[in-house]
């Protein structure tokens, strides 16, 4: 009988003790554990995942759990961004040198392409969230992803506190909310037929503060305008709006330069900055633990369209 | 002593009662209370009572609205899905799972039970044990969730009067002895007021236990009770084998190039480096060289962990495979005995074709025959031919591939396992092993 070949493989240099309370995870490495299973389930079960990444806080938090789930091998899927053409400049160079960083390929479906070539059209109150379902699902289509990572969580909204952690959508999308798969302990069913794709949230379970907590304990780099900057803005809907080319200033807006941060980073044209002076990651973890508003309620105007505008969009194949 | 809140921990619980009992406005009042409620939140809400009139002309704030999701639910005052929630308080995070509580919905119970560590159950004190406690209760039981706590709401309504709790506690003692489970905490609410829910209520100085809050932060969680009486096993999701595509510096990648470990989530007990396991299927012992995680070394893991292991000999390990301790490994078998809680609106017939998903495998099986559809409120067996949705039956199953199978009571995750439509892939069925044998 052939003697098996020893397994020469090297063992990583650093040591740490295993992170538990008794005989307990903390809940941070509770979280990041169940999002690794997530991610590696899904990788293990489908054929050509993506990750959505816009260079916000929680689409990063997933990339840097990703490189965890695969160490020493490097990410086995590309990323997908949805480029409403309002992005913060500052935000997609981030993208850009964290694709580059990790060697990993990114492909970006545009909004404006769309509007360019009357796919879409720009709605009358300039907002380009909603735009986005089209190139999204057209990208999903395109690279004929089966299985599509987001950063959704939980906690931001009542509707997304009913998604499942794999959503199955059909060919248009859509999300339903009364036809869901019941999830059972952490058996994650990820069948489905052509034309269907599933959505993987893999910090379902996280709230901002736990992002927030995991950004500071992992040292994760992040866009600078998540920490409180200088910068000119005007009052709108109760937010403080930034100057930009998209975003400028109706008559009787007065124009201030204040001391702001961004608790979320989308669409500059429906994304709002809050007075802050948490310049460091520290410090926003001390401001959010004692915050009094959520963060969609703070700085996301198409959040405050109507009760229901999440499930809306939701079920039109957003997010 | 205030503890920061990195070294907190997390517990998952799930709410159930029947219609009307309140469940929303409790858990609406223990958000509310524990202060997870932003004021923009609760802005919304208080709009939105007083448009419909709530609580009268004095005004009042339905903390339903905070949980029901859905404009269907806000719409027709009910739940109809399983609800996520997040508070925290100095020394837990709290995942909440708001199950509906119409029996229509019962598989969202399931759901919810599945990963709980504990059940809160509502009962109106002035309906007391009603048929669905009781089916819930059942539920519970059968899915061995650690810990039952009974909140007999309404007490206001009942004057706080110490007899009526009574009477409800012992028609619950009842039902829960019947049933066999222990560790049931029963405790005297009122959502809508807020007594015992975050702090001890003055207006019931005849119960002298924990608020529903205290109770909360002190019960273990399933993954620590379950850790220290469950053999360590870990299900191979995939082997990590980067060869070329390595993330590391370039000058660390020639040392990765022949790395081999083995990804998982640890499912139960714990892993040490040094240890002796056994690999199902294949057989084989080998010792563990290494856990690691991202580039860390660790000395053990333990349930929930996700880590890599590295073996000392190289066996034939693809995904589907589970590493145990040495010793500990169950037989491989082809043919269990399992009860299964029926999800799907088409019945389940004997001869049905399906697949089953045991931890990271996924094989066909036959639905042999149906041995009986359990009647919740007997609890004994009756004779069926087929199980319909939200029905609980006991069957047997032949599996084309021989797993690694164990008995729930056993090891809750090595004894659980869906049920899958093969063709459109709905999960048809949660089921826990009851017999697995004979060897094959």
């Amino acid at each position: 009988m052939r003697t098996p070949p020893v397994n020469t493989s090297p063992a990583p240099t650093l040591t740490r003790p295993t992170p538990t309370r008794g005989a307990q995870l903390t809940q941070l490495d509770a979280l990041e554990s169940e999002a690794i299973h997530i991610i590696r389930e899904v990788v293990a079960e489908f054929e050509r995942p993506v990750l959505l990444f816009s260079g916000g806080k929680d689409s990063v938090v997933v990339l840097h759990l990703a490189a965890k789930a695969f160490w020493p091998g490097k990410v086995p899927f590309p990323l997908l961004h949805v480029d409403t053409g309002h992005n913060f400049p500052e935000v997609l160079a981030f993208r850009d040198e964290t694709v580059a960083r990790l060697g990993l390929r990114l492909k970006v479906a545009r909004v404006q392409d769309y509007i360019d070539d009357g796919r879409l059209a720009e709605r009358a109150d300039g907002t380009r969230n909603p735009l986005q379902t089209l190139p999204l699902l057209d990208a999903i289509a395109a690279g004929r992803h089966d299985a599509v990572f987001g950063g959704a969580r939980r906690d931001e909204d009542k509707a997304r506190a009913k998604e499942r952690i794999l959503s199955l959508r059909d060919e248009f999308g859509q999300w339903d909310p009364r036809n869901q798969r019941p999830e059972l302990w952490n058996l994650y069913n990820g069948r489905h037929t052509v034309g269907q794709h599933v959505r993987a949230f893999p910090i379902s379970n996280w709230t901002e503060l736990n992002v927030w907590r995991y950004i500071e304990r992992e040292g994760i780099a992040l866009p600078p305008l998540y920490y409180a900057h200088e910068r000119e803005v005007y009052r709108r809907d109760g937010m403080w709006r930034a100057v930009g080319a998209v975003s400028a200033p109706l008559a009787g807006e007065t124009v201030t330069t204040r001391t702001v941060r961004y608790r979320t980073v989308g669409d500059m044209s429906c994304t709002g900055a809050v007075d802050s002076d948490a310049a460091s990651v520290a410090a926003v973890v001390r401001e959010i633990a004692v915050s009094t508003i959520t963060e969609r309620g703070a700085t996301r105007a198409d959040d405050r369209i109507s009760e229901a505008a999440m499930e809306d969009r939701k079920k039109d194949g957003y997010f | 002593m205030r503890q920061t809140l990195s070294d907190s921990t997390l517990f998952r619980f799930a709410t159930a009662g029947s219609v009307d009992d309140g469940k929303s406005t409790l858990v609406g009042r223990l958000l509310h209370d524990s202060k997870a409620i932003l004021a923009d939140q609760l802005d919304t809400v208080t709009r939105t009572s007083t448009e419909r009139g709530f609580g009268g002309a004095a005004g009042g704030i339905d903390f339903a609205l905070l949980t029901d999701g859905l404009r269907a639910e806000r719409e027709q005052g009910i739940t109809i899905d399983v609800a996520y929630r997040y508070f925290a308080t100095d020394t837990r995070s709290f995942i909440l799972a708001d199950c509906p509580g119409h029996v229509q919905y019962t598989r969202n119970m399931v759901t919810g039970a599945t990963t709980a560590d504990a059940v809160i159950m509502l009962i109106d004190a002035r309906k007391g044990v009603l048929e669905q406690t009781r089916r819930h209760l059942s539920v519970v039981k059968l899915l061995r969730v650690p810990h039952i706590v009974i909140a007999v709401n309404k007490i206001d309504l009942q004057d706080y009067d110490e007899a009526a709790f009574a009477a409800v506690a012992a028609a619950v003692r009842r039902v829960t002895g019947e049933l066999g489970l222990d560790a049931v905490h029963i405790i005297p609410v009122s959502a809508l007021v807020g007594d015992n829910v975050v702090d001890r209520s003055p207006n019931t100085p005849w119960y002298d236990g924990p608020s529903l809050l205290e109770l909360l932060e002190t019960l273990p969680a399933v993954d620590a009770v379950a850790t220290a009486v469950e053999s360590f096993r870990l299900p191979v999701q995939l082997v990590l084998r980067p060869q070329g595509a390595v993330a590391v510096a370039p000058t660390d990648a020639d040392a990765y190039r022949d790395y081999r470990a083995y990804a998982g989530q640890v499912a139960s007990g714990t892993v040490r480096v040094g240890d002796t396991v056994t690999v199902a299927p294949g057989g084989g012992s080998t010792v563990v060289t290494g856990i690691d995680f991202a580039g860390a070394s660790l000395d053990q893991a333990v349930a929930p962990q996700s880590v890599a292991l590295r073996l000392r000999d190289d066996l034939d390990i693809a995904r589907g495979a589970v590493i145990g301790t040495a010793g500990t490994m169950p037989q491989l078998v082809k043919e269990l005995d399992a009860d299964l809680f029926w999800l799907d609106p088409r019945p389940l017939r004997p001869g049905a074709r399906v697949l089953v998903k045991f931890g990271t495998h996924t094989v066909q099986a036959i639905v042999g025959s149906i041995s009986g559809r359990l009647n919740l409120d007997t609890l004994d067996l009756e004779e069926a031919q087929s199980l319909e949705i939200n029905d609980i039956g006991q069957v047997t199953i032949r599996l084309a591939a021989a797993l690694p199978a164990e008995t729930y009571a056993a090891n809750r995750r090595a004894g659980a396992f869906l049920v899958i439509q093969p063709q459109d892939g709905a999960t048809l069925a949660a089921g826990i092993v009851t017999a697995a044998g004979p060897e094959s």
